[in-house]
């Protein structure tokens, strides 16, 4: 241990390796409901070179190598499972380049989603990126690795489906740059023409190298952004209702909600509908065509618009702060959620779903969920809220999140950035070939196992 | 809930949620918590202090060297209290750190320099061991200022005012100015007492106590009423800690008192043309919510331009200086070192001098500058740019 | 449990059908067919009536008699189960409303002032004219006029919760309340006594209380010479004969309340609940005629009556030029307590 500790001292500098036990207690869990495990080093490496290095003494001690960014994923990706060295990546944290007719900018593999916001806003205030609702410290990076989700996923896709190029260490040492990015200077894709390995590194959850270089799409910065909020008691309504406002093809986000507090909440369904422009004529027509298209169900009485004037500006703010407000209902610090990727047809059976789980665990439930790419899909997210000092509570919720992921992969749903129970339950239920083919492809890159292990794992 | 260790808010340390929002300033744009910048382990933040401290309210971490350097290395900026998402509780966070630091200097398990600090002030009432009787020296020479004998006020200096060059400097600028402008103003020179604010940031309570109480019982008995303070730190203790203990003054930083003879038209600024920027010292601006008195006075220097850097007002990045970190240096001199990082970002602003009105954040500031190879750049008390300003005037 | 005191032969023998005659949504070919439609509604038939309403509470103004015509519209409605805004809507206010305990009681005596359940309303009773009741509230839905309930044709909340909200005051020792908003006040008397619910405590207007402070503090006033338009609430419809005192107040204060033509009998409502009835294209006109008219009739300034119109109309007001502000912060403003804007 002490050799390698030297070696690691020596790759990157003693301020940058730990192995105290404050470190190491802090970088052995995550916030969610998964016990802890603890590593043996916590690294936070600068340059890629560092992170090659690592990567090299790793493959030679057989020490598995677990990469994070802010561990907010909540679902114990970055806890490592079989020890060895966690990489904190957030000291790689500089804006590469922006390259503003081409619409994208390159960030290293820790550049937090907050610091980038506020780097556009400052320089580039008509680009905007697909900002996630989890807190700005969260990096870029591990959110398209994860098929993250942002305020633009509606409109164009995962975060992860707007990474414009990618550079990797490989398990194995090897400096990869993929898309474009092989080719020339340029960022503007990750695979189109050519044959797309960003499949390798967008999903494996750190199983298949670290990201150290990231591309990523910025789209419009529209100076007006408004928002109202369609509220049904019906919930066998939503998929028609989503599926109408989809066609207007003219919306940014779509979120739609239920959760029993605060009161006026309780027993109705919420759809918020953001949608920006550049002029007031531009966003008071759009919200005049958001009306027209839900009139039917105003003159049923089914469905309607709410006063949003009071939420206005917490709806507004990205991302929302109100968002991690909920851990402390519980006067507790804690929720985690399930949040699988499902048809949206899907909707009312998984909002019933959350009430039963709710009653038979005892727990204090939500549910957010956000439609993908023009309402191809929906991610539905059952979250419950935890009292971390209540054992009892924590367990339930554990349960109950178990008992979700059963419930969608059952229904034919992905589960979303799945801890490494539900990545079995995933592989369980998969198509054999498909199967045989990712764990193939993980050995390949990774021989030795040393990336992330306990993940993507069937035993 | 099973802990073996106690503190006041013991209660409420694990609903943090470790989202990092406290690392942050409102708008993100880069890390607004000083230790966090400095040594850059979530550790060093302050949702990794609050799970630490669960951690160690538990028994899973003990009273370690590296847990004491984790909890005084904040600078109790109180960015952490501004930021956190949760209404309920983010007003305990600076509470809790500091009731950690107080069981660990209960335990006697701080940092050499935390202790050397609490030493010094026990054995010479002043963290610099130097002789009480030498508190007065900085008012000797230019200046003509009065012991405290019923003035109006009481001009409190604070350790770093009355031993540190710098903080000399300051003291002195201030004086002349206040006593310019026709103030009725005292000190108490080597009769004056360390006010504590820092102590009690670091956790000894008891020495605290005993400050607190010598400190009002001298005012007392000398009849003071009104306290104008060189420093925000003092500013602070008397203004929140004070009453607690029965000290009741009305207490001002000499940065309200020139902005009110300004708006009285009892002040007259006169003309420097220089680029000058800000720096909100925590303990006045993100502490007692002071931001445009000092703003005022500048903008009211003629022909100067007032440039705001990225991070200020309630946003302000700390210099490092509080928590006791102006005398025990946890948080460094490298790179990333908050006084730096603030320098650059100054220096970003294109000003030339940089505006300061605490005697900690001018030394940090100056000294940053330095090591920045920032040769041309001035860092100057607020005062000291108004007597530049009016010097300019008289040689016309 | 509670009726509603509606006399069916007055209706039966009126002619004029004033309530429908002269409602500003509702078009009838004349007066017959309106009082057929208006039998129609009284024996419980279907009826128009019951789809067009816009719950602008004007004909309980109009009807000369008193016989409370809009509140028969709610319960008939509700009787049918039919909804003006949509189910949900009208569940979210029921819920919104709810008293849970939450609630905030001042050093209150003999004399309270009631916010109602409208932050907004707080900022108000501050200052002179207030002097020595301001920290007399009370607020929370607790203490709540229930009317707005009406708007959504669930009478029914109104009567299980208001006699709970008139128990909650007595229950302090109250016996005089200043009303801040009409709808409280009308609550208190038109809504009370049409089901006769007893209300021990006297409810007293605030604009009659504002104007006996303003002869109290005439010194102090400088008269403001401004020009303004008035908007008048729906709810200052179940206390037509409070109205007068709008221009007495602004006469006082050297305010001129501008003619113009929705006014009065004919004044516009904030448009905000039909927005939830019926959509944005009648809302929007609506607003879009009532702040033009203000504008036209060479108003500098909008003033309101009700918080839920100044909050639903004043960035629209603003954008037109007018100058929201509330009758409360222009007596202030009469008084030195707050500058001109």
């Amino acid at each position: 241990m002490g050799e390698i500790k030297e070696r690691l001292i020596s790759i990157v500098g003693a301020d940058a390796v730990s192995a105290e036990p404050e470190e190491l207690w802090f970088y052995a869990r995550d916030p969610g409901v998964l016990e802890a495990h603890f590593p043996d080093f916590v690294v936070a490496p600068r340059t890629t070179e560092e992170v090659q290095k690592i990567v090299q003494l790793a493959n030679e001690y057989k020490i598995p190598l677990v990469p994070m960014g802010n561990g907010m994923a909540l679902t114990g990706l970055v806890i490592p499972l079989r020890g060895g060295i966690v990489l904190d990546m957030k000291r790689m944290n500089r804006i590469l380049e922006v390259n503003e007719k081409g619409r994208y900018v390159v960030v290293e593999g820790g550049t937090s989603q907050g610091v980038l916001k506020a780097y556009l806003d400052d320089h580039y205030p008509h680009l905007r990126h697909s900002l996630p609702d989890a807190p700005p410290t969260t990096t870029i990076a591990a959110n398209v690795a994860l098929h993250g989700q942002g305020r633009l996923t509606q409109q164009y896709g995962f975060n992860s489906d707007m990474v414009t190029g990618l550079e990797v260490v490989l398990p194995t040492g090897e400096i990869c740059l993929i898309g474009s990015p092989s080719l020339g200077p340029y960022w503007f894709s990750k695979g189109p023409a050519l044959p797309d390995l960003s499949g390798l590194f967008l999903g494996w959850l750190g199983t298949t190298g670290i990201i150290t270089k990231v591309g990523l799409r910025l789209y419009p910065n529209k100076r007006i952004r408004d928002v109202e909020i369609f509220v049904t008691d019906r919930p066998e309504l939503i998929p028609d209702i989503l599926f109408d406002l989809t066609h207007l093809e003219m919306l940014e986000d779509i979120t739609v909600w239920f959760q029993p507090k605060p009161l006026m909440f309780l027993g109705n369904y919420h759809i918020t509908v953001f949608f920006t422009g550049d002029t007031e004529e531009e966003v008071t027509w759009k919200k005049r065509m958001i009306w027209d298209t839900l009139e039917t169900y105003m003159k049923t009485k089914d469905g309607g618009f709410m006063n949003v004037d009071p939420m206005k500006s917490q709806l507004i703010q990205m991302p929302q702060r109100g968002v991690a407000e909920f851990a402390d209902v519980p006067r507790g610090g804690g929720f985690e959620y399930s949040g699988p990727i499902v048809p949206i047809e899907h909707y009312p059976k998984y909002a019933a779903k959350v009430l039963e789980l709710a009653e038979k665990y005892d727990v204090l439930y939500a549910s957010a969920a956000r439609l993908i790419s023009g309402g191809h899909a929906m991610m539905f997210s059952i979250s419950f809220a935890f009292n971390r000092n209540d054992a009892g509570m924590m367990k339930r919720v554990k349960e109950a999140l178990e008992e979700a992921t059963n419930f969608a992969l059952e229904m034919g749903g992905i589960p979303w950035k799945p801890n490494f129970v539900e990545q079995k339950m995933i592989l369980k239920q998969m198509h054999p070939e498909t199967k045989k083919l990712l764990m193939a492809v993980k050995k390949l890159l990774d021989p030795n196992g040393i990336m992330n292990p306990g993940n993507w794992e069937e035993n | 809930m099973n802990y073996v260790k106690e503190i006041e808010h013991a209660d409420i340390v694990h609903r943090c949620f470790r989202c990092g929002y406290c690392k942050f300033p409102s708008d993100y744009v880069d890390f607004n918590c000083p230790a966090y910048q400095s040594f850059q382990w979530d550790t060093f933040a302050p949702g990794g202090r609050m799970w630490l401290t669960r951690a160690w309210l538990l028994g899973e971490i003990k009273s370690s060297a590296r847990f004491a350097q984790i909890m005084f290395s904040c600078a109790t900026c109180d960015n952490c209290k501004e930021q956190c998402v949760f209404p309920r509780f983010k007003d305990y966070l600076p509470d809790i750190f500091q009731e950690v630091r107080a069981q660990l200097v209960e335990e006697g398990v701080v940092p050499p320099l935390v202790r050397d600090y609490f030493k010094a002030l026990s054995l010479s009432g002043n963290p610099y061991r130097r002789p009480q009787e030498e508190r007065g020296d900085w008012a000797k020479g230019s200046i003509k200022i009065e012991t405290f004998n019923g003035q109006e006020y009481l001009f409190y200096i604070g350790c770093v005012g009355s031993f540190d060059e710098v903080g000399q400097r300051l003291a002195r600028s201030v004086a002349r100015v206040l006593t310019g402008a026709g103030v009725s103003i005292g000190i108490l020179g080597p009769e004056e007492t360390c006010d504590g604010n820092d102590v009690k940031a670091m956790g000894e309570m008891g020495l605290f106590q005993a400050l607190v109480e010598e400190n009002v019982r001298k005012f007392e008995k000398r009849g003071v009423k009104k306290i104008i303070t060189l420093d925000p730190h003092a500013y602070n203790a008397f203004k929140k800690d004070y009453p607690r203990q029965k000290g009741f003054f009305e207490v001002y930083h000499y940065v309200e008192i020139l902005a009110r003879l300004l708006k009285e038209n009892k002040l007259k600024l006169g003309e420097w043309p220089k680029k000058i920027t800000y720096h909100d010292p925590c303990y006045l601006g993100r502490h007692n919510g002071i931001y445009e008195a000092p703003r005022f006075i500048l903008k009211n220097i003629g022909k100067s331009e007032i440039v705001e850097m990225r991070r200020s007002g309630v946003n302000a990045f700390c210099c490092g200086g509080g928590g006791g970190n102006f005398f025990t240096d946890i948080l460094g001199s490298h790179e990333y070192s908050p006084a730096r990082v603030r320098i650059r970002e100054a220096r970003a602003t294109g000003a030339q001098v940089v505006a300061t009105a605490c005697p900690l954040c001018t030394k940090m500031l100056l000294e940053a500058a330095r090591a920045e190879g920032y040769e041309d750049m001035e860092i100057l008390g607020l005062t000291e740019i108004i007597e530049r300003a009016t010097f300019s005037r008289e040689k016309q | 449990m509670y009726r509603l005191n509606h006399d069916e032969g007055l209706c039966a023998n009126c002619l004029a059908v004033a309530c429908l005659m002269k409602c500003q949504y509702m078009k009838f070919g004349d007066n017959k067919e309106a009082h057929e439609e208006m039998l129609r509604l009284i024996n419980g038939e279907d009826t128009r009536i019951l789809q067009e309403c816009q719950t602008c509470y004007a004909c309980e103004e109009y009807c000369p008699y008193g016989n409370h015509p809009y509140y028969l519209i709610c319960e008939r409605r509700e009787a049918k189960g039919i909804y003006t805004a949509p189910r949900p809507i009208t569940k979210q206010w029921i819920n919104m409303t709810q008293m849970q305990g939450k609630y905030m009681v001042g050093e209150v005596k003999e004399r309270a002032i009631s916010l109602c359940y409208i932050p907004t309303l707080g900022p108000l009773a501050q200052g002179e004219i207030f002097a020595g009741l301001s920290s007399s509230v009370v607020f929370g839905a607790e203490f709540m006029c229930p009317a707005v309930h009406t708007h959504f044709a669930k009478m029914s909340v109104v009567k299980e919760r208001l006699p709970k909200v008139v128990e909650n005051i007595v229950k302090l020792g109250v016996k005089e309340i200043i009303c801040l908003h009409d709808e409280c006040y009308g609550t208190f008397t038109s809504i009370a006594k049409a089901y006769g619910i007893e209300v021990p405590f006297t409810p007293i207007y605030y604009m009659d209380y504002l104007l006996e402070r303003l002869r109290d503090l005439r010194d102090k006033i400088r008269p403001l010479h401004l020009k303004a338009a008035y908007q008048r609430p729906c709810s200052n419809r179940l206390i037509p004969d409070k109205n007068r005192l709008v221009k007495e107040i602004l006469d006082f204060i050297g305010v001129e309340l501008v003619s113009r033509t929705y006014e009065g009998e004919n004044a516009l409502c904030c448009g905000e609940v039909i927005r939830s009835i019926s959509g944005y294209r009648l809302a929007d006109d609506i607003q879009e005629r009532n702040l033009s008219d203000m504008v036209q009739a060479g108003a500098e300034y909008c003033v309101f009556n009700c918080p839920a119109c100044m909050t639903v109309l004043s960035e629209k007001a603003k954008k037109k030029g007018l100058k929201p502000v509330h009758i409360v912060e222009l007596c202030q403003m009469a008084i030195g307590e707050k500058g001109v804007g």
